[in-house]
């Protein structure tokens, strides 16, 4: 049986391959960015008036720090009790032209030794776990130095 | 002329992994502190809990809960809660209470009762909370924030995994001294590095645990402090609890994201520096004036974050006034003389109220062999989830 492959949270990624980018919001009328996404009011407390639009997010963007979990993260966090724990990074990423740092996991293989703080990183998709039904998909960091 | 209300009394639960109900930590320090200041807890004409969120609902009602366990008397109640900075909060209620003429004397209590191993959310699928979207979506769990800004120091002011296991090492030698401390063993720089890596760069002795402990004030009008007999009481002269300004550019827990900066340009100061400079502007003073500080080491990396947030040394220069020594006792401003988190373990809304019972004691000239030498004006620092933070500055 097939798997269907649904994202984590509904509406902050889309597209697959180059075109995969993070979904953002935009107010219309001063133009502050939001991720996670803002729907309803903008949060510039000198604005007042703006719609807020869906926009891509800039793919690449340049660590601004990083860290890893080596131990397995409690629930909600998905993982199989019956495998050994494998740490994976987490990167925190400023996107220049949003002004805007983002935190996701890297790409797994990546580890700490590979990430320096101002390193450049692209956004790419990922899986983030599977179960009977359903595969999880979220998005990842992963160097640009690296080869897909 | 700077409104004040004094510090009648102090009392502390020690802190540890006691396994009983975190009712019973509250009682016993809040029975602490009314003996301490000299009260019966029929005297009191308000009571102010700090919330638990680990206690089910009678962690939720705390102010009533602790009302009811030490004999219900017809206080006025209320409870508060903002995260790790909840007792800052419940403190702030007690003093407006009194500053506004309403209430003479105020009980503030908080306490926790702590699971083990890592906190994380309460339980359901709840997709519109950050805090349960950041396990789910990343496993972002408390210390690898902590990890990530200590790898942003490193790369930005160059500090090093030495200079924090140094925090970690002066730390524990104070709270070796600390009755109410739950590590009382001094801890070696080479023991840190021996330490397992949590949090890469940090490990499980760069990281606070998390503790069982109860603390309580007995504030009150200075008028009725004097009348009891009170000459010179520790007065709390300030009480900060600002928020973030808009756009807020460090990534903050539980967020996934900061606040884009794209439209508005950041604050000239960052969140924890604005909550000090908002709590000196209300007490009338300076770092230049301080005798000590508490400060929320959650990590030994932050104890260096807040040492240029309060002011005590210029942006980047906190690993540099650590290895000068300035930060231990003896030094310019000793931080942390309690232990601070690395000695006990945080008890979410226990600890800024136990911030205050250590400046309490220092300002008293009651801290035993942890003494900091003619302590006049003290000052605690605190954040926590979702743009919660603290200042308290006291003065005897």
């Amino acid at each position: 049986m097939s798997r269907t492959r649904t994202p984590v949270v509904a509406g902050w990624f889309t597209g697959d391959g180059e075109d995969f980018r993070l979904l953002g919001t935009r107010c219309s009328a001063c133009r502050s960015v939001f991720f996670p996404r803002e729907d309803t009011h903008c949060r510039n407390p000198g604005c007042r008036d703006g719609e807020l639009e869906e926009v891509p997010l800039s793919r690449r963007g340049r660590v601004w720090s990083y860290t890893d979990s080596r131990y397995r993260p409690p629930s909600p966090y998905v993982t199989d009790p019956e495998l050994p724990w494998e740490p994976y990074a987490l990167i925190a990423v400023e996107l220049e032209s949003e002004r805007i740092v983002v935190l996701g996991q890297a790409v797994p293989g990546v580890t700490v030794a590979d990430l320096a703080v101002g390193m450049e990183v692209e956004v790419v998709p990922g899986v983030l776990s599977e179960d009977a039904e359903t595969t999880w998909t979220t998005w990842q960091w992963r160097p640009t130095g690296v080869a897909g | 002329m700077t409104a004040e209300v004094a510090v009648l009394g102090a009392g502390m639960h020690p802190w540890g992994k006691w396994g009983r109900a975190f009712v019973e930590y509250g009682v016993a320090a809040a029975r602490a502190a009314l003996a301490d200041a000299g009260l019966d807890w029929r005297d009191v004409g308000a009571v102010v809990g700090a919330d638990t969120v680990r206690g089910g609902y009678p962690g939720y009602v705390a102010g009533a809960t602790f009302a009811k366990a030490l004999g219900w008397q017809g206080a006025r109640v209320t409870s508060v809660y903002a995260a790790c900075a909840s007792g800052a909060q419940a403190i702030d209620a007690a003093r407006a209470r009194i500053l506004a003429g309403l209430t003479d004397v105020a009980l503030v209590v908080g306490a926790d009762a702590a699971p083990k191993g890592f906190f994380r959310p309460a339980g359901g699928d709840r997709p519109d909370d950050p805090d349960w979207l950041r396990f789910r979506v990343l496993g972002a769990t408390n210390p690898t924030y902590f990890g990530l800004y200590a790898r942003r120091r490193m790369a930005v002011h160059g500090d090093t995994p030495e200079d924090f296991a140094q925090v970690k090492v002066k730390n524990a030698a104070m709270g070796a001294l600390n009755p109410y401390a739950r590590y009382r063993k001094r801890v070696t720089a080479e023991e840190v590095a021996a330490s397992a890596v949590v949090a890469d760069p940090l490990r499980l002795l760069d990281i606070c645990a998390t503790s069982d402990g109860g603390a309580a004030l007995v504030l009150s009008s200075v008028e009725f402090a004097r009348r009891h007999g009170a000459a010179k009481p520790v007065r709390i002269r300030a009480v900060s609890t600002v928020t973030p300004r808009y756009p807020s550019t460090v990534l903050d827990l539980p967020d996934i994201a900061t606040d884009s900066a794209v439209a508005v340009d950041p604050p000239d100061e960052p969140f924890r520096a604005s909550l000090a400079r908002a709590a000196y502007e209300e007490a009338g003073i300076g770092p230049e004036d301080l005798s000590l500080a508490e400060v929320y080491d959650l990590s030994t990396a932050l104890e260096l974050q807040w040492y240029e947030d309060l002011g005590l040394c210029g942006g980047g220069e906190g690993a540099k006034l650590l290895r000068e020594g300035a930060t231990a006792p003896g030094g310019r401003i000793p931080v942390n003389t309690s232990g601070g988190l690395a000695s006990f373990g945080e008890a979410v809304p226990a600890q800024a109220i136990a911030q205050v019972c250590e400046l309490t004691w220092q300002l008293r000239g009651q801290a035993g062999e942890r003494q900091i030498p003619h302590a006049r004006v003290g000052v605690t620092a605190n954040q926590g989830l979702f743009g919660h933070g603290s200042a308290v500055i006291a003065v005897r």
